[in-house]
């Protein structure tokens, strides 16, 4: 049998493996039972003092517990154990030898304040400097902290633990990291270097300093009662996003190599696109030109027409700019069919999983195609009556879904696109 | 899995065609050049002290940042990566050019941002003294943290600058993960060349070395530099790093593009490979650096290799004992010149490699233990070698065209 192509003569990528975790509970049953019931993950944060914070509602994972607690360490463990769910479905490999490379969305990594804390009480005196930690820092006694703040630290660990070939990458493009680890998998298959790719995206970054600078950039929503109300994507009261942890992992693989092997294919990775914009470091360039090129690039490298899109899985992160932004742009892209497909955004329920966001909306799309069904936008009382989207408002819609496409937009410019179906075009 | 290691059958060759250089040995080629030649070493002893930094050469931003706005909403990492950014531009002649910037692709290595360590101190010193309120780090960053702070940190945001300032529409992908994150910049930008999936991509990372957060983060594994600066080769019994200050950027191009364009290339890039030893026993690093110099295309030329060895041990040693196996390539340490500029090493090794090159010769040896020896004659094959100081190993293939 001849491999099969895209139009454009290279390998079909399909998803083989997929494993999710959000604030709505750990693996794809559950994430799903509770996506298409409407359920919200927001909660009042629990985890450190919300005193004096303008935002203090998250979409925390509070049913993983690590430690010593970081956010590093949480996104590691969150990553971990969405890695396990997607190779035990994909049943690829050997244990900790999985065929290809890693490529992983995290959030930036630094110290942390709990670590920080425990520097300045080591230091033993009221007045401390940068001078004071440098001179209590050596000598072995925080060496962990070194190996849990580098970089590459989450990556090494995965790397390890799962067997994954070459050198892992970590990579971060903001809050479209998601879509980027998925694209670079699709891109090494693609050049046919693997026949198969681990791409994971997780972020745990609910710490305080994290809110504070979102916070800080009017950024978050301030809808702290009740807080599953807060995030409001498409509403003509939506004041910001809510910032969520979560990851997603899913296995790629050559069309050829899956079928080869006999394992069961979710989906099709059919069209990746990307497309900076250098207007403003927060901002969409005004005329929303580089969205709708990341829209037209992906549609171009899916081989596919906007009819043939028949449900977008909308970045839809509830601040005033993004959703109004993204109504233009895709109606700039799809004409009047920007009316009528069925559009959703995810983050009504599950917040924005920052970095983790594309990977974790990829999944939910691959199960809305499973589906044939579409979760809802929930909190969607009250329709921003610019946003002409057709809305699945409140509860999930039965419909006949073959081609989703998910966007996500993030700071510094960074667009990206996903296309995914069901079967092999 | 992921590598380059040759040219495969319809696969374009990939030049060199713009270098941007900012440390501190100067800005440009020719400064750089310079001082490599004379054998000078830019080194603070006391700015840090007993740790050593090798500061950035005060560079003018204005004339790559024209907009004082923009320089305000960097830190110094952004600022000297933005700079260096925009003469690889400069140097590849496509600065200012609307059809090209609109579709370069780029892919840039980055760590974060500094801190406001006096927000920090601040904090921790009311802490000290008993500020012990449920609410209280909360309401101090809110009230001390710059609102813009943040974009300055975030790694992503070194990319973004460069996009705002250059006006680069194309792609934008940032790697993190330390030294190798360099590494594998190339690499990804490399194979998207060769395959034609990109024709042209700016490739680098940026880093700067004065700062006391850094100092921090590394003393927790004991790896900076302290007390007195030695050469890389010998520091075997007082390891570690001095940091650097450096930006390296590079435009890679196929060579159809670059020929269109009338563009000439300092070399081609021929191979990037990369890989993650395991590292629990000694000789794990060097079996890895031995596998990926197999992995290379075959080496016929007049060779000599580039490498960021760090000066933290055990790495150190243990590319010096993968070294010993390839005498005959001359060693050149960028780590003894430039300090230890993270991930932005392996970018500055590559840019170093194309400018011996295109130069035709390697630059002098800085070293007292005999490990880089001199080297006559044009070199026409220069290895770029990348091992972390605690994970990660990467390597390069640069040659004449």
């Amino acid at each position: 049998m001849t491999a099969p192509r895209d139009k454009l003569g290279r390998p079909v990528v399909v998803v083989t493996g997929m494993g999710i975790m959000t604030s709505l509970g750990a693996g794809k049953s559950d994430n799903w039972a509770k996506l298409v019931a409407g359920e919200s993950g927001i909660r009042t944060i629990t985890r450190f003092p919300i005193d004096g914070l303008k935002t203090t509602m998250a979409g925390t994972v509070d049913f993983v517990s690590v430690d010593p607690f970081s956010s590093t360490a949480l996104s590691e463990r969150m990553a971990e154990l969405v890695t396990q769910e997607a190779l035990e479905q994909a049943g690829i490999g050997a244990k900790a030898d999985f065929p290809g490379p890693l490529f992983l969305a995290v959030a930036p990594v630094e110290v942390e304040w709990p670590q920080r804390r425990e520097l300045g009480r080591a230091v033993g005196q009221q007045d401390i400097t940068y001078d004071d930690l440098l001179r209590i820092s050596g000598g072995g006694k925080f060496s962990t902290y070194h190996h849990r703040f580098m970089f590459g630290s989450v990556a090494a660990y995965l790397a390890e633990t799962f067997g994954t070939k070459g050198s892992p990458i970590s990579l971060s493009t903001a809050c479209a990291s998601g879509a980027t680890s998925i694209q670079l998998g699709v891109e090494a298959i693609r050049r046919g270097e693997t026949d198969a790719a681990l791409c994971v995206a997780t972020d745990g970054t609910v710490n305080p300093e994290a809110l504070v600078r979102f916070s800080l950039l009017s950024a978050l929503s301030t809808q702290n009662d009740p807080p599953q109300a807060a995030s409001r994507p498409f509403s003509k009261n939506r004041d910001g996003f809510v910032m969520a942890e979560g990851a997603g992992a899913l296995v790629l693989e050559s069309y050829e190599a899956a079928t080869a092997r006999g394992a069961k294919i979710l989906g099709v990775i059919a069209g990746c696109g990307e497309l900076t914009d250098s207007f403003h470091r927060t901002r969409s360039s005004p005329d929303g030109k580089p969205i709708i090129g990341c829209m037209n690039k992906t549609l171009a490298d899916a081989g596919m027409t906007p009819d043939q899109i028949d449900h977008i899985n909308a970045h839809g992160t509830a601040t005033p700019e993004n959703d109004k932004m993204e109504f233009n742009t895709t109606s700039a892209v799809f004409g009047e069919l920007a009316q009528k497909i069925p559009v959703t955004s995810n983050k009504s329920m599950v917040g924005h999983t920052i970095s983790a966001a594309g990977a974790v909306e990829a999944i939910f799309s691959l199960l809305t195609l499973e589906h044939q069904r579409i979760p809802p936008t929930i909190n969607y009382d009250n329709p921003d009556p610019t946003i002409l989207f057709d809305v699945v408002g409140n509860k999930a819609r039965d419909a006949r879904v073959t081609a989703v496409m998910s966007n996500s937009f993030g700071f510094g410019g960074q667009n990206a696109s996903l296309i995914l179906t069901r079967e092999p075009a | 899995m992921t590598d380059t290691p040759a040219l495969k059958p319809g696969q374009t060759e990939v030049w060199i065609t713009g270098i941007g250089l900012a440390t501190s040995l100067g800005e440009g080629l020719d400064a750089n050049w310079a001082a490599l030649s004379e054998k000078r070493i830019n080194v603070d002893e006391k700015g840090f002290a007993p740790y050593i930094v090798h500061p950035l050469m005060p560079v003018s931003f204005d004339s790559q940042i024209p907009k004082k706005g923009d320089q305000r909403q960097m830190e110094a990492w952004q600022r000297i990566g933005t700079y260096a950014a925009g003469l690889a531009l400069d140097s590849a002649g496509i600065k200012g050019n609307k059809d090209i910037l609109s579709k370069i692709d780029m892919v840039v290595a980055a760590g974060g941002g500094e801190r406001d360590i006096n927000v920090d101190s601040g904090i921790l010193t009311a802490e000290a003294k008993g500020a012990n309120a449920p609410g209280f780090l909360n309401e101090r960053l809110m009230s001390d943290l710059r609102p813009t702070l943040f974009l300055a940190q975030l790694s992503n945001l070194l990319a973004g600058n460069i996009a705002i300032v250059h006006g680069l529409g194309g792609t934008s992908r940032t790697f993190m993960g330390e030294e190798v994150a360099g590494a594998d910049a190339a690499r990804i930008a490399l194979a998207r060349i060769a395959s034609g999936e990109s024709d042209i991509a700016l490739v680098g990372g940026s880093h700067n070395g004065e700062r006391k957060d850094l100092l921090v983060l590394y003393e927790f594994g004991d790896f900076n530099l302290k007390g007195k600066f030695a050469p890389v080769w010998a520091r075997k019994d007082h390891p570690g790093f001095a940091l650097g200050s450096a930006g390296a950027f590079l435009v890679l191009e196929s060579k159809a593009h670059a020929e269109a364009r009338g563009a000439k290339p300092f070399a081609k890039l021929s191979s990037v490979v990369a890989d993650l030893a395991k590292r629990k026993q000694p000789g794990d690093m060097a079996a890895t650096l031995e596998k990926l110099w197999a992995k290379l295309p075959k080496r016929e030329g007049k060779g000599a290799i580039i490498t960021g060895a760090t000066g933290a041990e055990p790495a150190t040693s243990d590319e010096r004992d993968f070294l010993k196996n390839h005498t005959d390539f001359p060693v050149r340490s960028t780590g003894t010149v430039f300090g230890h500029a993270m991930e932005t090493q392996f970018p500055l090794g590559i840019a170093l490699a194309a400018l011996s090159i295109s130069r035709g010769a390697l630059f002098p040896p800085n070293d007292s233990t005999g490990t880089e020896i001199e080297m006559q004659g044009a070199p026409t094959q220069i290895v770029v070698v990348g091992a972390g100081h605690w994970r990660g190993e990467g390597m390069a293939l640069v040659e004449a065209v």
